[in-house]
């Protein structure tokens, strides 16, 4: 268990740096999430991390690469549906970082 | 001595439901909670067995579920934790079939 | 897909929230799925229950995992195989379950039923032409 304090709020995390409680989240601490990874977040990805969200909202799961690649290009557009153009947002791997970002649980079967 | 009996399991599952109908005494009282609440449902085989009972289900239970009142046996009441109190506290005593 | 795709099938016998199979079983069905396999899924027995629509579990403060099964779809899990004795058996019909679909991409998205009610003996066969069964 760790903490990340943002905005003079304080957010418990497990400990590889996934919020502990989804609820907990909010934007502030997606921002300090990402200086922490020396990233700072762009409309672009935003529009991940707010997808992400959503689709953890209605399925109750982090969706796996594959999976999230396949999503984005049928909601977003081919030109951002594919592992490049993510890779190039998070360099992390698009479902661990962004998912982290978005306060979501380390997606199923990610190692 | 009214007795309140609890049933946990799945009646397809498990035997407890049907054991525990088929002692009950009159006056006592059948409780279903967990995966037990699948017997109160009306037109399921297991239900055959609980004909003139005093059934209650737990609602919370039920609910987790995706099963309807309207899918349950006539006369059967829903109850939340405190109505589950109230039934303890009612009975001189209380059998849980596990 | 390549020779060596295997036809998997996990066949779910327990109902939801009394144990932790059915979630557990889900949770193997996603991760295998990054394989790329055959796979299918059979409902049968206590089962069924997995697949009813309208779980609500805020009273019992567990996870309600069931608008998970709607992305099976998305992890191109599309044969999802419910016996129809074990339906019945229960007072179930196929309009108490979850509506579940997937897009054939190949078909613009169209939506397609997920969903096929077999009977115990059309389960056998499917059954029968598994290479590899997993039991949840």
């Amino acid at each position: 268990m760790g903490t990340i304090e943002a905005n003079g709020k304080t957010y418990e995390t497990d400990e590889e740096g996934y919020l502990a409680d989804l609820n907990s989240w909010d934007k502030d601490v997606a921002d300090v999430m990402a200086k922490i990874d020396d990233c700072d977040l762009t409309d672009s990805h935003w529009e991940v991390i707010n997808f992400l969200r959503e689709y953890y909202e209605e399925y109750q799961i982090a969706p796996a690469v594959r999976v999230l690649t396949k999503a984005i290009g049928k909601k977003l557009g081919k030109d951002k549906g594919n592992s490049k153009y993510l890779y190039e947002l998070f360099p992390y791997g698009p479902a661990k970082q962004a998912c982290k970002y978005a306060g979501l649980p380390k997606p199923t079967g990610c190692v | 001595m009214a007795m309140l009996h609890l049933v946990n399991k799945s009646p397809y599952d498990a035997c407890s439901l049907n054991t525990a109908a088929t002692i009950m005494k009159k006056g006592d009282q059948l409780l279903l909670i967990e995966d037990g609440v699948y017997g109160a449902i009306k037109n399921g085989k297991a239900a055959g067995v609980l004909k003139g009972l005093n059934i209650s289900v737990l609602g919370p239970d039920l609910a987790a579920r995706g099963i309807s009142k309207d899918k349950l046996l006539d006369g059967v009441s829903i109850i939340d934790y405190a109505g589950f109190v109230d039934l303890v506290e009612a009975n001189d005593n209380v059998q849980s079939w596990l | 897909m390549s020779e060596e795709t295997k036809k998997m099938m996990y066949i779910n016998r327990k109902a939801p929230y009394g144990t932790i199979y059915a979630w557990e079983s889900l949770e193997v069905v996603l991760i295998g799925a990054a394989f790329e396999q055959d796979v299918s899924l059979a409902f049968m027995d206590d089962g069924v229950f997995q697949l009813t629509k309208g779980q609500d579990t805020k009273g019992i403060g567990m996870k309600n995992f069931s608008p998970t099964y709607s992305a099976l779809g998305d992890y191109e899990v599309n044969k999802i195989y419910v016996e129809k004795e074990s339906l019945e058996e229960r007072g179930l019909t196929l309009d108490d379950l979850q509506h579940l679909v997937w897009e054939d991409e190949d078909e613009d998205y169209a939506e397609k039923d997920s969903i096929r009610l077999v009977s115990r003996a059309e389960l056998a066969d499917v059954l029968a032409g598994q290479d590899v069964l997993f039991n949840f």
